[in-house]
């Protein structure tokens, strides 16, 4: 088998499995959808209250996005602690398989479990709160939509090794839940946020990928934003990948892999 | 005297044997920073959709994020029994139950008052909100009011522990729909008629209005009614609890299921 089938076989296996262990697990999966429809449902009622339609369909793609953003910030801090408690880190780390390879598909199964709940977001709009939703571009919208996933799958990437350290990782990855939807532009434009964090905002691929589902929906040029958002994954990616490196290392030699 | 060292030395005891939550590398993200930041996200989203002020929300949020300590702790003492395998022993005690576990409640009521009162205090230092000077105490007394009503049903979700491997899922699900139902972000009268009857028979809803009514002028004599309105849910919610521990605990010691994990 060539390396490149390799690499696609051991992404598509473990996306798979990840898949089939938190997909039905009533905390990671089920809450994983329930649990940005209560914010979103709240957002809807206050957004509501102001008649404006146009202002209530905004709310209402971005509250369906929050859902992707949350499958992997509550879930990719302790995707590591995970495997340290149930005691295959080690084997994880030792295997030939670069942890990358390991980590990724990993986050990208928690951001699809994380578009089931988009979808179930927008049909709980549709049918409770009556918010229309068409896309002008389906295609763009797709593309967009894709971007996003892998945008805020790689951010997960990027948190999991970066909190590997900690005995309370999950608490440092529930923790960025609130902050990613507020500065990432979700359900508040970033017109309205402080002058001085709107840098770090646009430091953030997620946000390039909301303006480019918004772009596509309204039937604006997303491919500019998208575009953005894919090199800010790219860049988001590799400093993961060099970080994974030294922060693996350093345990190995340190012995503390295994500390719980 | 038996009964007052149980409820006071080993609430305190098992509060902080069982709640892991006291870490500061938890406490201090999930509940001194986590809720500024549910504050922030509201008050931007009431800016954006010229819904409200600030303050409406700040004490909102404050209030409503104090249910996540309660719940979860009052969860702890049954869930985390169970997991260091002391459940069996405490429940074959002959420690009466009902200062056993009251017992366990009241650090969890300060634990989450104190979160509270941070949240609004540091949330509203951060967007700007004026809080009169002499209406701290009176919220404050508000706070606790509110903090000790959602124990009582943090008390009764835990009993639920004693026949569910977990309880956390239930957990976050009340805490969304107190989120949703207790008027912290949408004013009560705003939300659909079914909607507005449950928040008028859920922890919360009339602390939170309770204390907004004092932020912004009234006195404490003005808002007894919705304090005590308060005091009776969470009263009702507790005494639930501590009948449905009983019951539970029956059923769990004859099935054999306690240390079921």
């Amino acid at each position: 088998m060539s390396g490149s089938r390799r690499v696609l076989r051991q992404l598509l296996v473990t996306c798979w499995l990840q898949l089939k262990m938190t997909g039905p697990d009533t905390f990671t999966g089920v809450l994983n959808v329930a649990w940005p429809l209560f914010f979103a449902t709240t957002t809807f009622l206050v957004y509501r209250i102001t008649q404006h339609g146009q202002v209530i369909v905004y709310a209402g793609l971005g509250a369906s996005i929050m859902g992707i953003w949350s499958a992997v910030a509550t879930t990719a801090g302790g995707a590591l602690q995970r495997e340290r408690w149930i005691g295959t880190l080690e084997l994880i780390v030792s295997s030939p398989t670069p942890i990358p390879l390991v980590l990724i598909p990993i986050t990208i199964a928690m951001a699809a479990i994380g578009l089931f709940s988009l979808g179930m977001t927008l049909l709980w709009e549709w049918l409770v709160f009556s918010i229309p939703f068409h896309i002008a571009q389906p295609l763009a919208f797709a593309f967009a939509l894709f971007a996003m996933v892998f945008a805020i799958a790689m951010f997960g990437f990027l948190m999991s090794v970066t909190v590997v350290r900690y005995r309370t990782a999950w608490a440092l990855g529930n923790f960025f839940e609130y902050p990613g939807w507020l500065l990432c532009g979700f359900v508040v434009p970033l017109s309205v946020l402080p002058g001085w964090v709107r840098p770090l905002c646009y430091a953030l691929s997620p946000t390039w990928g909301m303006l480019a589902i918004r772009q596509a929906v309204d039937g604006g040029w997303p491919w500019v934003d998208g575009g953005v958002c894919v090199g800010l994954t790219a860049l988001c990616g590799a400093a993961a990948t060099l970080l994974s490196g030294r922060v693996l290392r350093s345990a190995r030699r340190h012995a503390s892999l295994s500390l719980t | 005297m038996r009964s007052l060292r149980i409820l006071i030395i080993g609430g305190l005891f098992s509060f902080r044997a069982l709640f892991d939550w006291l870490n500061p590398w938890i406490y201090i993200p999930s509940l001194l920073i986590a809720p500024v930041f549910q504050i922030l996200l509201f008050v931007y989203i009431g800016r954006s959709a010229g819904v409200e002020s600030d303050s409406f929300f700040v004490i909102g949020n404050a209030l409503q994020f104090s249910a996540i300590p309660c719940l979860f702790a009052m969860g702890h003492t049954i869930t985390a029994e169970r997991f260091t395998q002391t459940l069996g022993i405490v429940l074959s005690t002959p420690a009466p139950r009902v200062p056993l576990f009251l017992g366990r409640s009241l650090p969890v009521i300060v634990n989450g008052w104190f979160v509270a009162m941070f949240s609004l205090v540091a949330g509203g230092r951060l967007v700007g909100v004026a809080v009169p000077a002499a209406a701290w105490i009176p919220i404050a007394l508000a706070v606790l009011i509110g903090t000790a009503s959602c124990t009582g049903l943090g008390l009764a979700t835990a009993a639920l522990g004693l026949r569910v491997r977990d309880t956390a899922t239930l957990n976050n699900i009340i805490i969304g729909g107190l989120l949703v139902f207790s008027g912290a972000n949408v004013p009560v009268g705003a939300l659909p008629r079914w909607m507005h009857v449950i928040s008028q028979w859920i922890p919360l809803t009339h602390a939170i209005e309770a204390a907004r009514d004092l932020a912004a002028g009234a006195t404490l004599h003005a808002v007894t009614p919705l304090l005590l309105r308060e005091i009776v849910i969470g009263t009702v919610f507790a005494i639930l609890g501590l009948a449905s521990v009983r019951v539970l605990e029956r059923q769990s010691r004859r099935g054999a299921s306690l240390e079921m994990s």
